[in-house]
Parts: C-alpha cells; structure tokens; sequence
C-alpha cells in the first residue's frame, strides 16, 4: 500500500519535471525563433485577430459585469461607513492592478490557449507537424512563434481595454445609482491611479499572454492518442495555464511590492 | 544512395527496431515489407531525420542524418520528400497551398510560376483543376494523390512513402501503385515505400525487404522473395493466419 503511495507520488513528481522541461525547453526554442528571420507577419495577424479582436466581446461583457459587481459590493460597506466617494478610487485600483489583467487572462486562456491546444493536437495527431518538418519548416517558428508574439502583444491591449469597460461599468452604477456625481467619480478615479498601476497591470497581462502561448502549444505538440488525448490536452492546457497564471501573478505582485515599492 | 547502418530504436521498453541495416541504391524503388505495428514507420521517420536512433546510422549521400546541423538538415529536407499514411495535409490550407507549401515558403518564386508548379503536379498525379478545394472536401484516394503531389512539387531525389495504398479502394490503389511507378520512371527518384499490401509490392519494387521484430529478415528481388523457404516470410507474403508469426502471438497470449 504505501510501496504504491510513494510509486504514485514519484510518477507524478517525474511528471511535472517532465512538463517544466519541456516547457522551458520550448520557451528556449521559441525565444530564439522569434528573433531569428523571416518574421511571419501576415501569421502574426491572423493569430492576434483570433487573440485579440475575437476576443472583444467576452472580455466587454465579463469586464462590465466585474465593473457593476465591485460598485455595488464597495458600495454596501463604503456608504456604512460614509465614504461613498472612494469607491471610484478603490474600484480603478482593483481593476487596473489586479482584476483587469487576471480576468482577461483567464478568459483568454480558455478561450484562445484551448483553441491553439485542440488545433496543434489535432495536427498531432494527423501527422501534419511531421509532415511541416519533412517540408523543411520548424514547426515552432512556423506554429508557436506566431502564437506567442500575437497573444503577448493582444493580452495587454485587451487588459487596457478591460480596464476601460470595466471602470466604466463601476461608473455607471455610481452615478446612476449610488448618487456620486459624474465629475467626482472621474477625478477620484484618476487621483488613484498612478503610472506605476497601469504599468504593474500591463506587465502582468504580457507576462500571462506568454504563459497562455507556451502552455496551450506545448500541450498541443504533445498530444498523445487521436482523439481522447486531443481532449485531455486540451483540459490540461487550461488548468496549468490557470495555474500558472495565478502563481505568476502572485509572484510579480510580491516582486512589485518588496522589491519595487 | 541510403545506407541504413546497425540503427536500433526503443521507445520505453519495447525494442522497435533491433540493428536494422539496408542499402538502397539511387534511382531504385524498395519495397518494406512486414506486419503492422512492425516498426516500419518508425524507420522511415528516422531516414528522413524525424526521429533519432539509439544506436546505429543512417547516411544518405555519405552524411550521418542524425549529426546534421539545423541548416544542413533543412538542405537534405529540400532533397527529400514523404508521403505520410493519412496523406497529413493541412487542413487550413486548400490543395493550391498544401502542393506549393515549400515553394511559398523556401523560393523566391513568383506566385505564378508555383502555381504552375503546382498545377503540373496535380496534373502528374491526374487530379488537375482541383487546387480551390480544401482537404475536407476530398475523397481518402485523392488526399493520398494530392500528399503526392505535394511531394513531388519540390522535384525531390528521393521519395518516402508510407503506406501508400491504406485505406483506399482496390482501383484507387493500383492507379497510385501506377503512379509511383511512373514517377521513378519519369523522375528517376530513389524511392522507398513501407506496405503490408503485397500486390502493390510486387507492382512497383526493384527490390523488397521484409521486417520482422525488428530485423530485416530477407532482401531481394520480388521474385526472389516470392521464391523464399522462410516459413515467416511465406505466412506473411501468402497471408495465412497460420504459421510460425501468428504462433508466437497465440504463445504469448
């Protein structure tokens, strides 16, 4: 029973090693290729069109609910205690530094990391990765680089956008219906923020469009057993990507707030 | 010329090719005979650089494939072409653009001029005027012959084929039996081609090797192989359900 115990527990040890090998190996062949010529452009803007455009109108919606959410949540507890007028102050906050970033970077992973996972097994499993080798073309260059500069520039823009929609969907309560005026809630707004908010925001997001990039195609090449593995990938995709999205954000928020105060 | 030297492969604990050594001379068709699951495959991807032996070599013109440099390999890869099992045609692209793939992407051809490429060599494979369609829209015969002629679009010395004639019809099979055929006569390419289907063997082989647990068993000429003793090879070439290969699997279940 505990021979099985520590035989389980080592497999699964040997396991995530397997997969941070593979994915700082990856990162490694991805870093190079991206610098080295030809540069596809024309890849790159029909990856940040999937990334990015075809993403606008869940991040508009997730983020405008975020935005009334917060309002209404601050409000509760901020008009108790007499304060209504930082609302505006701790919503843009919260938003820029922290919500923004994540929530766009959740819904991206879903959305676009499964999209590249079950495209890049589904041409596992076909062979059609092989067959870009035996064409003479690497298949990171041609496949991953594209990736992971599209979603390392979109990530960011969708933050900022997110950011917009959401402090937007905060106004609109507040001014609508917890009574602070238009004029206050802009200056309070911006009297919070600082550059160093917007920058920690943005950092992070291209930070997380990265991860996203290289989990969801790592999990795509590696794709073992047609269409069930397709499947399983793509699930593990998602997952690690969440987690590492989480571990990262805590780890970037942490070297901001010890190292760079 | 393709020199296969002592090339042995294990994946886990499962020997799939044990000292594997073949010599193709250029401008012959051989033949690579042997069960499915036989390591056939496997052997083809090692040729052309996808996998990496054990031990062992494989030299194609005098230079090890294993130990070439990222750009040496890219050069050999213009020169080499493979026809995969299920054709591996990217499904994003339409035929115009899986037959031209590496003239769009490695020549500075014009657009016209690939295009005329590419219509050549759907012609040549007898599937002219089908480069609007996408592979979704084929038949598993035609994504065969398009596969071929993606191959033969970049006018390769030596052409890999596995499996060619799977998975399709009897008529569809003989016609791209033909095809490679009239491919090693117009083209004068070294070709070799894995199959378990003995009758395409016989049609186009200069040559055919039978695999067997890893080991090429027997070599020689259509003929002399359909002339051989060995009970393994007559079980297999006869495709009997009795005899000594199937004895072994009956043993170990």
């Amino acid at each position: 029973m505990l021979d099985l115990f520590f035989l389980d527990l080592g497999n699964k040890v040997i396991s995530f090693m397997h997969f941070f090998g593979g994915l700082a190996t990856l990162t490694g062949q991805t870093v190079y290729q991206a610098f080295k010529p030809p540069y596809k452009y024309d890849h790159i803007i029909e990856q940040s069109k999937k990334a990015g455009y075809d993403s606008l109108p869940i991040v508009s919606v997730v983020a405008l609910f975020i935005g009334f959410i917060f309002a209404l949540q601050f409000g509760y507890f901020m008009q108790r205690i007499g304060s209504e007028m930082y609302i505006a102050s701790l919503v843009a906050l919260a938003i820029v530094r922290e919500l923004g970033p994540v929530i766009t970077a959740l819904i991206v992973a879903g959305r676009v990391g499964a999209a590249n996972t079950a495209e890049l097994g589904s041409m596992q499993v076909t062979e059609q990765i092989d067959a870009l080798e035996t064409l003479a073309t690497n298949p990171v260059k041609y496949l991953v680089v594209p990736r992971f500069v599209a979603l390392g520039i979109m990530l960011p823009l969708l933050t900022l956008y997110a950011d917009l929609v959401g402090i937007i969907g905060s106004y609109l309560i507040c001014v609508l219906k917890l009574g602070i005026t238009s004029s206050m809630y802009i200056n309070m707004t911006f009297s919070a923020l600082i550059h160093k908010d917007l920058f920690t925001g943005l950092f992070k997001a291209w930070i997380f469009g990265m991860v996203i990039a290289l989990v969801s195609c790592y999990e795509g090449f590696n794709v073992e057993g047609g269409a069930a593995g397709v499947g399983r990938a793509t699930t593990r995709s998602v997952v690690f990507s969440f987690l590492l999205i989480l571990a990262a954000d805590c780890f970037i928020t942490a070297l901001f707030y010890f190292i760079f105060p | 010329m393709i020199k296969i030297q002592g090339l042995s492969k294990k994946f886990n604990q499962n020997l799939v090719l044990d000292g594997i050594s073949l010599n193709i001379p250029a401008g012959q068709t051989c033949v690579i005979i042997g069960r499915s699951g036989c390591g056939k495959s496997v052997l083809l991807k090692h040729i052309i650089g996808l996998l990496r032996p054990d031990s062992g070599r494989v030299l194609i013109e005098g230079k090890e494939v294993a130990k070439l440099k990222e750009l040496e390999l890219v050069a050999l890869r213009h020169k080499i072409s493979m026809v995969f099992q299920g054709g591996a045609l990217f499904d994003s692209m339409d035929v115009e653009e899986n037959v031209g793939f590496s003239l769009f992407e490695h020549t500075r051809l014009s657009r016209k001029e690939i295009l005329e490429r590419v219509e050549e060599s759907l012609f040549l494979v007898g599937l002219g005027g089908i480069g609007n369609l996408m592979p979704s829209e084929l038949s598993g015969g035609m994504k065969k012959r398009v596969a071929l002629a993606r191959a033969i679009c970049i006018r390769p010395e030596i052409i890999l084929y596995d499996e060619p004639t799977t998975g399709v019809d009897p008529i569809t099979g003989d016609s791209i039996n033909e095809l490679i055929r009239s491919l090693h006569d117009k083209l004068k390419v070294t070709s070799l081609v894995v199959t378990h289907d003995m009758k395409s063997a016989y049609h186009i082989a200069d040559k055919v090797a039978m695999m067997y647990k890893g080991k090429i068993i027997l070599e020689g000429t259509p003929q002399e192989i359909q002339a051989s003793q060995d009970p393994v090879v007559h079980q297999f070439i006869n495709g009997l359900s009795k005899g000594p290969i199937t004895e072994i699997v009956d043993d170990a279940h």
